[in-house]
């Protein structure tokens, strides 16, 4: 370890980016505060130069908008052809992503980072192409504007007046390999811009003149530079930290953001984000579910959704929790996840309601002791946007219920007033408006609780059958009636909510149990997957299928009801290979009718979980659905994988079982053939010292059939190792001389009817490969040539470099080979002549351990009469170093010429 | 000679190859004892026999756990028997102590002449007796006053050369494995080193033999070592 204060988790970090650093292609962002600074200029001159050095550089997408400098600049480029997208007649010319990707360049430009695609591109946004582009190993030059930046966006709409709709999320800036910011003074770019030199999009024309005054560019450029140099910053500070430079580690700040309806909400996790930046913090965001959210307009529901998914992009860990109070719930998640500051809006409501009812900044700062509370200001105009409630759904048949319920306590009323007193019959009807409001919820019984004071007053306030009332104490009474009727009404409702919120949650909890449960007890990976589809099926209302890739990059559904087209398949495959999730309800291909989300286990992505909603109309998914679906989705991921590593290490084991099987076979088969071929030549060794005459003759046939027999057998074994795999290739750097002098040693008698020559340079480097197998092909090539040659017939043997490669070569001056048999002389029990020799494995024993050094072996008739097997060997890399002696090399030169030592042998 | 004829215990399991043994070495002017298994033939070792021959594919014990036991407290020459294919066995029980091997099927003329070197050997050692002129051939190496010969002319060696040369004859007829001869003659931290031994073998072959590529004295023995042939 450095340093002993370093943060391990950081480390980690730093060891990702390095690693991540070395596949990925590198990013270069041209930063300006406006359009018309020359970023494109510079980009395209940077390029140019790089081009001249070699570099392969390839236009993607670069619009000069008839600039002529830049299209200057363009001359003598390769330029990527662009992509035409029609949507709607409308045709647009957008970039090509497949097209790069497949051209594969050193260098790719791409212009506008901030850009939108067409609809019907593979992404939505152009950031998502170049990080396509970087995660194919692809360098991308690529040019932005400040006001593009996410946790800009409010506060340049703030200081602009316009509003930017077109951004990226900051990690996109702050994970980019450089920047450079290219400046250009304020009074310049006006200038320029009165010139007409700087282009603005059409639908951006009505803000021009707001854009460009002298106060918003220099706020711009000063935002621009201070981005910059805050990176140039971190960049300080991870060189320190990767120096081991000691600074005390500060204790972890974590900062929670409370996300409301509220429309400033974005602004609040963008505030919190910049915040939790600066501070190097971690950070959260919470959406806090209360009973009336549930009633909240679609719109206000998919806003929370939105600002929570922005969160998530901004690098926040998001949760939604369900409680009836704001306050006491964001306390007791900061308290449990050691939040040290709160971020919360200043509540829009009118001044009356909070001061009647508190606001929930002003209870954190009562309730939460040492957390830090920033509350942040909204903005008025923006507040005015009111949170809508819907009544979607309006139980009508609730109020025909509500209204028979009070019809039937005013019926039973009438049956018992003259028995009772008036307050009895108020309770009858306290008693009918809490059955409506459990039974049918609030709005229901707010109907019954009126309902019921109009027919109080009506059938039993005298006087009766009218709705006037003499007694003035009953205004009292009705309204107390009313008050109380709303009220039971009103915690009846949240009982309900509450009641169902939980079992939301228990569902949750329980579907996610049920598939642990169900997937722990399957073993097999068929298994598993029927059961994860049909939980996660019931679960989500859809219709899911995991598809594995089979073969590898192929991903298939082994579900014959979930079939994929020839573009799903690819969107499959995309999902597999780059891990993140695709199709319906994702940024990702948002058009496809399926999601896909990548099974990501421990160690890699095993495959991809489709899922098909039933309904297409329900357009988006919650984030609670979708974290639920994650979840399902990783257990899912981790079973299949426990599947892959049983079904791996039984098929490990019975390969072992197998070895060690054949290892035992082969030893004991080479054992027990040649133990008593050994007590035959031995003994028959014995008894031919005192022969002679024919006996002599026969024991000496017996020894050279024993020897051939012998011979014989160690073919059949090598063949069988080379068959079965067996062979291990133990390699060693050899001097090639060695081992040529080693065979003739072994061969001994057999060679003395045959003069032998050989060339070996003297200056041979060492070899690398396996001495007893080379030394057998050598052996066995030897042999051949002895048995196919008639005695005193001569023998080349040499061994030299050769075109990268180390060449022996073994020529005879035999019959040669029969022309076509080239090649058929080295296959399985190929033999040239039916009398005498082997079975005709040398050769193919020789052509497998040759296969295994990955080498070539040839045969071919030699100039003037005879044979010629060649075989060479790789030469792999340099053979280690033999240091010099220390002593002087005086004798050197008096020592024998090595040419002369390397006479033929007479 | 006075000495009564030299004791050879044979450890093999195979009993049709310990009856030609016994007939080869008796017929041979030899002692013939015998142990068809490593627990008999590590009893019948401290007898004190001469030589032992060891066969390394024993049922009851590894071969090259029997050679450990004898080596724990003899230093009697072993040579072991084994069948092509055991070549890293063979390696191993030679680098734990044993003398020399024979590879199966092995003719008498081979056993006799291995067993006459290390036989030559062990009786070296008890007398301390090197001679200090080394012949062989038309080779002479005077071991007094480190000069080579080739017939009448004197070859020039550099002092690792030198070393391997005497290292080769000291152990003269016997095979020696890499690492014991890397350990001789270069120390222990280069016994996995082979590229040298193979560089200066080269070296010293082109030296002294006549035909290095087929030589005549500096034979290797693929996959164990070399050995300085003598006859």
């Amino acid at each position: 370890m450095k340093n002993d204060n370093s943060n391990p988790s950081e480390s980690l970090v730093s060891l990702n980016a390095n690693e991540a650093g070395t596949r990925r292609g590198k990013l270069k962002i041209f930063f300006g505060y406006a359009a018309g600074v020359g970023k494109t200029y510079a980009m395209l001159d940077a390029a140019r130069m790089h081009k001249a050095e070699g570099v392969d550089v390839v236009i993607g997408y670069i619009d000069s908008h008839g600039r002529v400098e830049t299209e200057a600049l363009l001359d003598g480029m390769e330029i990527l052809p662009r992509r035409d997208s029609t949507d709607q007649d409308i045709t647009q010319h957008e970039f090509d992503l497949d097209a790069a990707l497949a051209r594969h360049p050193a260098l790719i430009l791409v212009d506008d980072l901030a850009h939108t695609n067409a609809s019907g591109s593979a992404h939505a946004k152009r950031w998502q192409d170049v990080q396509e582009l970087l995660e194919a190993g692809i360098n991308v030059y690529t040019s932005l504007n400040v006001q593009h930046l996410e946790s800009l966006n409010d506060l340049i709409t703030q200081i602009t007046g316009v509003v930017i709709r077109e951004t990226i999320p900051d990690t996109v800036f702050e994970q980019a390999d450089e920047v450079e910011l290219i400046d250009l003074a304020p009074d310049d770019l006006l200038q320029r811009f009165k010139e007409d030199k700087v282009y603005v999009p059409e639908d951006a024309s009505y803000a021009v003149p707001h854009f460009f005054r002298k106060g918003n560019l220099i706020a711009l450029r000063e935002l621009a530079m201070r981005c910059a140099a805050d990176r140039v910053d971190t960049q300080m500070q991870d060189y320190r930290h990767d120096h081991a430079v000691s600074r005390p580690w500060l204790a972890t700040e974590r900062i929670l953001v409370c996300i409301s309806q509220a429309p400033d909400s974005a602004r609040l996790v963008r505030a919190a984000h910049r915040m939790a930046k600066a501070l190097h913090a971690e950070w959260f965001a919470v959406h806090i579910e209360a009973p009336e959210s549930l009633r909240l307009a679609k719109d206000n529901r998919d806003y929370v959704a939105q600002t929570l998914h922005l969160a998530d992009q901004l690098g926040a860990e998001t949760t939604t929790l369900s409680g009836n109070n704001v306050s006491e719930e964001l306390i007791a998640f900061a308290h449990s996840h050691n939040v040290s500051r709160i971020v919360v809006g200043k509540s829009s409501h009118p001044r009356w309601r909070q001061a009647l009812f508190g606001s929930i900044a002003g209870e954190l700062v009562q309730k939460i002791g040492r957390i830090e509370v920033h509350v942040i200001t909204g903005d008025r105009e923006e507040a005015e946007r009111s949170t809508n409630w819907t009544f979607d759904s309006i139980n009508w048949l609730g109020y025909f219920w509500a209204v028979i319920a009070i019809a039937f306590c005013t019926f039973l009323s009438k049956l018992i007033a003259p028995y009772f007193s008036l307050t009895d019959i108020v309770i009858l009807y306290l008693l009918g408006i809490v059955i409506v409001a459990a039974w049918q919820g609030l709005g229901p019984s707010i109907l019954a609780s009126a309902f019921s004071v109009l027919a109080f007053d009506f059938f039993f306030v005298p006087p009766t059958s009218s709705f006037t009332f003499y007694d003035q104490h009953f205004v009292v009474t009705f309204g107390f009636m009313l008050l109380l009727g709303i009220m039971i009404s009103t915690l009846t409702a949240q009982i309900r909510h509450q009641a169902r919120a939980a079992r939301q949650r228990e569902q949750h909890t329980a579907a996610l149990y049920a598939l642990s449960r169900d997937l722990a007890r399957m073993w097999s990976k068929q298994e598993l997957i029927e059961m994860a589809i049909r939980h996660i099926g019931q679960v989500m209302e859809c219709q899911a299928a995991i598809l594995l890739p089979d073969p590898p990059e192929r991903m298939s559904s082994p579900d014959p009801s979930f079939q994929l087209t020839v573009n799903e398949r690819a969107i499959a495959e995309w999902v597999y290979e780059h891990g993140q999730a695709a199709g319906w309800g994702t940024e990702t291909l948002a058009d496809d009718k399926i999601l896909y989300l990548p099974l990501v286990a421990s160690r890699r992505t095993i495959g991809v979980l489709g899922m098909r909603p039933r309904q297409i109309s329900s357009p988006l998914i919650s984030p609670e659905q979708f974290h639920l679906l994650e979840t399902l989705a990783s257990q899912t991921a981790l079973a299949i994988e426990r599947a892959y590593l049983v079904e791996e290490s039984q098929k490990a084991k019975v390969q072992i079982e197998t070895e060690r099987m054949r290892n035992a076979l082969l030893s004991s088969v080479s054992h027990d053939l040649k133990t008593p071929l050994a007590a035959i030549a031995g003994a028959a060794g014995s008894l031919i010292e005192d022969e002679v005459g024919p006996r002599r003759e026969l024991i000496l046939t017996i020894t050279e059939e024993a020897d051939r027999l012998n011979r014989l057998i160690s073919d059949l074994l090598d063949m069988t190792r080379l068959e079965s795999g067996a062979l291990q290739v133990r390699k060693e750097w050899q001097a090639a001389e060695g081992i040529v002098g080693a065979t003739f040693t072994r061969l001994g008698a057999r060679l003395r009817d045959h003069p032998v020559t050989t060339h070996i340079p003297a200056d041979m480097p060492l070899v690398l490969l396996d001495s007893v197998l080379i030394g057998q092909v050598l052996m066995n090539l030897l042999e051949n040539a002895i048995k196919y040659t008639p005695s005193d017939s001569p023998m080349d043997v040499s061994v030299n470099i050769s075109g990268g490669q180390v060449l022996f070569q073994v020529a005879d001056r035999g019959s040669g080979i029969r022309s076509g048999d080239e090649e058929r002389v080295f296959d399985k029990f190929y033999r040239a002549r039916t009398d005498g020799g082997g079975v005709g494995l040398g050769l193919t024993v020789c052509r497998g351990i040759i296969a295994a050094h990955s080498g070539r072996i040839w045969a071919k008739n030699r100039e003037g009469g005879g044979a010629v097997f060649q075989f060479t060997l790789p030469i792999e890399g340099e053979p280690p170093e033999v240091k010099a002696e220390e002593t002087e090399w005086s004798e050197k030169s008096e020592g024998i010429p090595m040419e002369e030592a390397h006479n033929a042998k007479p | 000679m006075p000495n009564p004829d030299p004791v050879i215990l044979v450890i093999e399991d195979e009993a049709s190859i310990r009856r030609f043994l016994r007939t080869a070495l008796t017929n041979h002017g030899y002692q013939f004892v015998e142990a068809a298994t490593a627990k008999d033939g590590l009893e019948a070792a401290t007898h004190q026999p001469d030589l032992v021959i060891l066969d390394l594919g024993l049922p009851d014990l590894d071969g090259l756990e029997v050679v450990r036991q004898l080596r724990g407290w003899t230093t009697l020459p072993i040579i072991i028997l084994s069948v092509r294919g055991q070549e890293s066995v063979k390696v191993s029980a030679l680098d734990a102590g044993a003398d020399d091997y024979l590879t199966k099927p092995f003719s008498v003329e081979e056993l006799l002449a291995r067993i006459r070197v290390v036989l030559r050997h062990a009786a070296h050692i008890e007398q301390k007796a090197d001679e200090p002129i080394f012949t062989v051939d038309d080779w002479k190496v005077d071991l007094s006053k480190r000069q080579v010969f080739v017939g009448e002319r004197e070859i020039h060696l550099t002092p690792i050369e030198y070393k391997l040369l005497t290292t080769l004859i000291r152990y003269a007829g016997k095979v020696i494995t890499h690492r014991q001869l890397l350990k001789e003659v270069w120390g222990s931290a280069y016994s996995n080193e082979t590229q040298y031994l193979h560089v200066y073998m080269t070296r010293l072959r082109h030296k002294l033999e006549c035909d290095p590529a087929q030589p005549r004295h500096l034979m290797l023995e693929l996959g164990v070592g070399y050995r300085l042939k003598v006859d």
